[in-house]
């Protein structure tokens, strides 16, 4: 196995679905020539021709309208979205076409294609390039959304979404592009959608995370066990379908649950989470269920270190559950 | 080749201009005929049957028979359509059957997208005919993204795609158009311009001259036609399907028409338009004036006409009556389709909802526009 970026993961997967499936076509704002901003369909283009990987113009609209109608065609569009911050001009058709074509038209047409995008903070990028804004499409039934945390299982999901049927929204955590190194199996990996991961075996308290939080409750996870406290971290890798029963399991094993994600809190997913496990694990909860989260104010600049879920404030959340 | 200009075929006594007749075999010119009377039978019983309260709602195509019945005529079987909701008579031409469409506006068990939608949100798949959303101009864009795929794939197929002028003031107006012109797709945009959005008058909705003038921003041929001539419209459809077919590009097609109902059955024109306008255009029924044209080829004898309607309307009729006796869809189709599989979370609510005891409650209210 070889050692890859999270971002030279989603490469790889782009690479192997377009060379097993020419059904398969990869465009986007910069995503031919250049190789894409961040560099996730570099060489692509060189590989599949300038047909199956395009640049289009500068419309997050007519990217996504224009995936609907390939998809309903019977292409497997892969449309990069620069970054999730821009999508909003697009929403219409991710929520009334995309997300409803299958349901409407009584299965006679279906969408599957997946959106790519990265998400999310810690990266100096402001309020126009660090939003993690998950929770509008897991709240639109027809929509699947993925969120990986390591570099294996990126390419292993990715791969997984583009050969599902339905339209997936595949959110990367941008701030781990190129921090985050691991192995990476060589050619086919699939990883199913709506199956989760225990990131860590513990049995005092249970942390929820996904995407770019996982690496932050990892590190919260070793100093918590300096204070004695033994963390078992869950990450769902899918939101949409959920893996509801590994985060009960986990819950019922600990009696403690922390819920951490960087979106805003207020009906940010980890709310979902929380009415979960209050709904179907209260008998074994020794605590309440502790969100950690952004704060319900636009996403910062300056005081971007500040906004995010750090370490302290994971520890902090782990401590309310056993003040109680 | 961007024109103010209108063309027209049929002249007022119904002769072709000379020169501009396509010559259409005579079975081609009845079937027209047909399919266009077809669309207006089928659109005054679904009116009737929602004022009724029969069917809950219903929108109407009335006067607009010549521009979507003639532009889909110069399609192939194998084309698609990308529709908006004023379109009855591709369906009908296509040979989708009045059961088919009738069950759609009651949302039965014998509806093909199972109950999902408002009546005359249509999904024909065996014709081609992708499923209609209420969002306005949304399958602008996407009839752009299916042309941009069958090049990619080398399929000769071409696309049709169907609005209004107040879908030319939408976001996939813009981004349709502008990608369809930079990836040269085989797709005839139809702007049906029918003068009014619900109550917003043309002049409300652009300060252009023509709609069609707004093709040559997108770097393709615009071409306005008479949108209630029939032949002229399928002689400019045809030559754009044509041009799309030799990877030539889309065009813009303006048919300049009038929507002689109201915008649904919750709207009444009469209160924001003046009643000399839609005599106007009364004077210009594209039926009729197709009639003429028939008549002038001795292909159609008024005399002929009651029997026609009659046959049409009982058909139609038959369809009605085995759709009123058909039920809704089943409950557990509530959960179907939202994915190919559903997820356990859907399984739950489903178990959750068929576990219920006691009578089902149906207080949900009409349509209250």
């Amino acid at each position: 196995m070889a050692q890859k970026t999270l971002i030279e993961a989603v490469t790889d997967a782009l690479h192997h679905e377009m060379a097993q499936d020419d059904r398969v076509v990869v465009f986007g704002e910069d995503v031919g020539r250049k190789g894409g901003v961040f560099g996730a369909t570099a060489g692509l283009q060189e590989a599949y021709g300038t047909e199956r990987c395009f640049d289009t113009p500068l419309s997050e609209c007519g990217i996504i309208g224009t995936a609907v109608g390939m998809a309903v065609y019977g292409m497997r569009p892969v449309a990069e979205i620069q970054f999730l911050d821009f999508i909003y001009p697009a929403f219409d058709q991710i929520v009334s076409e995309a997300a409803k074509m299958r349901y409407r038209s009584g299965g006679e047409y279906t969408c599957p294609l997946v959106i790519r995008s990265p998400y999310g903070g810690g990266i100096r990028g402001g309020h126009y390039h660090s939003q993690s804004s998950e929770a509008y499409f897991c709240h639109t039934p027809g929509l699947k959304v993925v969120v990986p945390s390591t570099p294996a299982d990126t390419k292993g999901l990715l791969i997984a979404s583009i050969r599902d049927e339905d339209p997936v929204m595949f959110l990367e955590p941008k701030r781990s592009y190129r921090s985050l190194k691991g192995e990476v199996p060589e050619g086919e990996h699939y990883v199913p959608l709506g199956v989760g991961r225990v990131a860590r075996e513990g049995t005092d308290v249970t942390v929820v995370a996904y995407g770019a939080m996982v690496p932050i409750v990892e590190k919260a996870a070793e100093k918590a066990a300096e204070l004695g406290k033994s963390v078992e971290i869950i990450d769902p890798r899918t939101l949409v379908p959920l893996d509801e029963e590994l985060i009960l399991e986990s819950v019922r094993k600990t009696g403690r649950c922390v819920v951490v994600y960087e979106a805003p809190k207020t009906c940010g997913f980890g709310a979902e989470i929380a009415a979960i496990v209050a709904e179907k694990a209260i008998g074994h909860l020794e605590g309440p269920v502790v969100r950690v989260a952004g704060f319900d104010t636009p996403f910062p600049y300056s005081l971007e270190h500040l906004y995010m879920p750090d370490v302290r404030r994971v520890l902090k959340g782990i401590q309310r559950t056993f003040e109680w | 080749m961007t024109t103010s200009e209108l063309l027209t075929i049929i002249e007022k006594d119904g002769r072709a201009a000379k020169g501009k007749d396509p010559n259409l075999s005579a079975d081609d010119l009845r079937r027209l005929h047909r399919t266009m009377l077809a669309a207006r039978i089928l659109d005054e019983r679904g009116l009737a049957l929602q004022r009724q309260g029969r069917i809950g709602f219903y929108l109407q195509a009335l006067g607009q028979e010549a521009s979507h019945v003639g532009s889909a005529f110069a399609m192939r079987d194998s084309d698609w359509f990308f529709p908006a909701y004023r379109q009855p008579g591709i369906p009908i031409l296509r040979g989708v059957s009045y059961d088919d469409i009738v069950c759609e506006w009651y949302g039965n068990d014998g509806d093909t997208s199972k109950g999902r939608q408002m009546p005359v949100h249509y999904s024909f798949r065996q014709a081609n005919f992708v499923s209609i959303s209420s969002p306005i101009g949304t399958q602008i864009s996407q009839a752009a993204g299916a042309g941009m795929a069958a090049r990619i794939r080398g399929d000769d197929t071409v696309f049709m795609t169907y609005f209004g002028d107040g879908g030319t003031s939408s976001n996939d107006f813009h981004s349709g158009l502008n990608f369809a012109g930079v990836f040269k797709a085989p797709v005839v945009f139809v702007c049906e311009n029918n003068h009014w959005a619900i109550s917003v008058p043309l002049k409300g909705q652009t300060a252009s001259d023509s709609m069609a003038a707004k093709a040559h921003a997108y770097g393709m041929p615009g071409v306005r036609v008479d949108g209630n001539d029939v032949l002229a419209v399928y002689r400019v459809c045809k030559e754009a399907v044509e041009r799309a077919r030799k990877g030539e590009g889309p065009t813009l097609v303006e048919t300049v028409t009038y929507r002689m109902g109201s915008h649904s059955s919750s709207d009444d024109a009469s209160r924001y338009r003046d009643a000399e306008e839609y005599e106007s255009w009364k004077q210009r029924d594209p039926i009729e004036r197709f009639e003429r044209y028939l008549e002038n080829k001795k292909l159609f004898d008024p005399a002929d006409k009651q029997a026609l309607v009659d046959g049409i309307k009982a058909e139609i009729n038959e369809a009605i009556k085995r759709a009123e006796a058909r039920p809704r869809p089943a409950l557990e189709t509530l959960f179907e389709d939202v994915f190919m599989n559903p997820t356990p979370q859907l399984r739950a609510q489903r178990d959750e909802l068929l576990a219920l005891e006691g009578p089902e409650s149906d207080d949900v209210g009409e349509f209250p526009l």
